[in-house]
C-alpha cells in the first residue's frame, strides 16, 4: 500500500492552547509541545456513510422540537463545508447545539438566572449534500455572562462541531454574529487572531432570509485539505 | 449598487466568514462546559453493545434528550474490551466536563471509511469504530469496544494496535490528538509512531490491563506524566 496523501497542518488562524485571558486555559493547556507524527491510516479515515446510525437521524429544525415554538429571533444558518482548497466536503456531519435567546442553556450546570425556554432544547444535527451545503433553522441565542472575569459576557454563539472526512479534520467551532459588539472583547474568540477571527463571523443575507419567516445568515466551514491523490506510482511510464 | 433596488440590496460588505481575502481553515473554539445535550449521545461509549454508556442525562431533562440511543445490529467480532481513564488537569484535578472521542480499526484492522482503500480485509458490519464518552463527576471516561487489529504505517511499516483519541474540555481551544496502545502486544516496541516520542514518556500512550478484559489510561493535560499529544 502507498502511504496516505497527508492533510495539511493547522493554519495561522488557529488558536493556541494557552490563551491566559481565557482562564481555564492555564491548568488546560499541555506544557509539552506536540509531537509531529506521519498521517497513517488511522489519521487519514474516518466514519462514513453511518450518521444516523452513530447518532440518529438529522434534526435541522431546533424551533420544530417542543409543542410550541420556541421565543426569540428566528433564523436560519446555512452555507457549505469546504476544504481549504475550496472543495465540497459532502456527506459529513454537523453538530450543533445553543443557548436559548435568553442566553441560557438547558444544562443544569448553567447558574445564569435568565429564563430556560419550555419549547427549546438547542441540540441539532445536519448533514451536508453532495455540493457540501447545509441549513439548520433555530432562533438566536442569547450572549450571557460567565465566570472568567469581572463582567465578562459571551457574545452570541453557535456551538457546531464538525468530523470532516478523516480523523485529521476533526473540528469544533463557535459561529458568531455580525452584529454583536461583544466578540471584540471575548477572551474565547480573541484567541483567535486577527483577521482570522472575522472567519467565524456569519453574514446576515438578505437572499436566504424567508419573508415573514427567519432572518438567513451565512456560514461557510472550511476543514483541512491535502494535496489530490497522486497517480500510482509505476502505473504510467509509458 | 445604484442599480440594485433597496428591497433586494445586501448590507454593505465587511469581513466576515464570506470574504474571500480571509478564505481558510474555521479556527478552533472550546467545546465549553455546556456540550452535555449536544454530542454525547446515549451508548455512544458502547460500540459493542446496548447501553448508555457516554451520556450524562442527568445534565438535563429527559424531555430535552433528542439525540440518538445507538442501535446496533449484532455483536462484532474480536476480543470484547474495556477501556477507561481519568481526565486531569495540571494540579491532577478530574476533569468533569471533557469528551473524549475515539477512532479505530476493527478487529482485523480495517477502518469502517471510504478512505480505506484495502479491499482484502474486510469491513465488519456491526462495528463502526467511533465513539464519545463525556468523563464522569470523578473525570473518568468508559468505552466498550473491540481490541484493534494492525493497520499499515509508513513505508510499508506495520503499526501496533492503537485507538486514536481526540480530547475536548473547556478550556481546551483545539482539539487535543493522542493515542492509546496496548500494554504487551505486538509491534508495540518497533511501532513507526510510538518511535517518534521520547522513550521516557512512551508510558503516556500505553494502557495497562487492570482485570480481565479492562485497560487503564490516564490522559494527563499537564504536571507528572503529562500525556502525549500529537501535532496533526
Ligand atoms: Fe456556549
Amino acid at each position: 500500500m502507498t502511504d496516505p496523501v497527508p492533510y495539511r497542518p493547522l493554519d495561522a488562524g488557529a488558536p493556541p492552547l494557552l490563551f491566559p485571558e481565557y482562564g481555564s486555559t492555564r491548568l488546560r493547556a499541555p506544557h509539552q509541545p506536540p509531537i509531529a507524527i506521519p498521517h497513517t491510516l488511522t489519521e487519514t479515515t474516518g466514519p462514513t456513510g453511518c450518521w444516523d446510525r452513530l447518532m440518529g437521524p438529522a434534526a435541522a429544525d431546533l424551533t420544530a422540537q417542543h409543542k410550541g415554538e420556541p421565543i426569540g429571533q428566528r433564523i436560519t444558518v446555512s452555507g457549505r463545508v469546504l476544504d481549504e482548497d475550496n472543495r465540497p466536503v459532502s456527506d459529513t456531519v454537523i453538530e450543533i447545539w445553543q443557548a436559548n435567546a435568553a442566553g441560557r442553556y438547558i444544562h443544569a450546570k448553567d447558574g445564569w438566572g435568565a429564563p430556560l425556554d419550555p419549547n427549546f432544547t438547542g441540540a441539532g444535527r445536519v448533514v451536508t449534500d453532495a455540493q457540501g451545503r447545509y441549513s439548520f433553522t433555530t432562533i438566536r441565542p442569547g450572549a450571557y455572562p460567565w465566570g472568567n472575569h469581572k463582567n465578562a459576557w459571551r457574545p452570541s454563539h453557535i456551538h457546531l462541531s464538525l468530523l470532516g472526512p478523516a480523523f485529521a479534520t476533526r473540528l469544533v467551532t463557535q459561529m458568531y454574529f455580525p452584529d454583536d459588539p461583544l466578540i471584540e472583547i471575548d477572551p474565547i474568540a480573541n484567541a483567535v487572531p486577527m483577521p482570522y477571527r472575522q472567519r467565524m463571523v456569519s453574514r446576515f443575507d438578505i437572499a436566504t432570509t424567508q419573508p415573514n419567516h427567519a432572518l438567513g445568515y451565512l456560514f461557510d466551514v472550511v476543514l483541512k485539505g491535502r494535496d489530490q491523490t497522486p497517480f500510482e506510482e509505476g502505473g504510467d511510464h509509458g | 449598487m445604484a442599480d440594485i433596488a433597496l428591497e433586494d440590496r445586501n448590507p454593505a460588505a465587511r469581513q466576515d466568514n464570506q470574504d474571500p481575502a480571509i478564505f481558510g481553515q474555521t479556527p478552533s473554539q472550546t467545546v465549553g462546559p455546556f456540550f452535555h445535550y449536544g454530542l454525547p449521545w446515549k451508548g455512544g461509549a458502547d460500540l459493542i453493545g446496548k447501553s448508555d454508556m457516554g451520556a450524562r442525562p442527568e445534565l438535563f431533562g429527559e424531555d430535552h434528550y433528542v439525540l440518538n440511543l445507538s442501535a446496533p445490529t449484532g455483536t462484532p467480532t474480536g476480543e470484547a474490551i474495556e477501556l477507561a481513564g481519568i481526565v486531569c488537569d495540571h494540579d491532577g484535578e478530574p476533569v468533569v466536563d471533557a469528551m473524549v472521542e475515539i477512532w479505530q480499526a476493527n478487529a482485523a484492522g480495517r477502518y469502517r471509511s471510504a478512505d480505506d482503500p484495502r479491499d482484502d480485509i474486510a469491513i465488519d458490519p456491526h462495528f463502526v469504530g467511533f465513539g464519545r464518552s463525556s468523563t464522569s463527576e470523578a473525570g473518568e471516561f468508559r468505552f466498550r469496544t473491540v481490541m484493534p487489529g494492525r493497520v499499515p504505517g509508513p513505508g510499508g511499516s506495520l503499526q501496533a494496535p492503537h485507538i486514536a483519541v481526540s480530547l475536548f474540555a473547556r478550556g481546551v481551544l483545539r482539539r487535543l490528538a493522542t493515542r492509546i496502545y496496548f500494554a504487551g502486544s505486538d509491534g508495540l516496541a518497533d511501532d513507526p509512531v510510538l518511535a517518534l516520542v521520547p522513550a521516557e514518556r512512551r508510558d503516556t500512550l500505553i494502557a495497562r490491563r487492570d482485570g480481565e478484559g479492562v485497560w487503564r489510561l490516564d490522559l494527563r493535560l499537564g504536571g507528572e506524566g503529562e500525556t502525549v499529544f500529537f501535532d496533526l
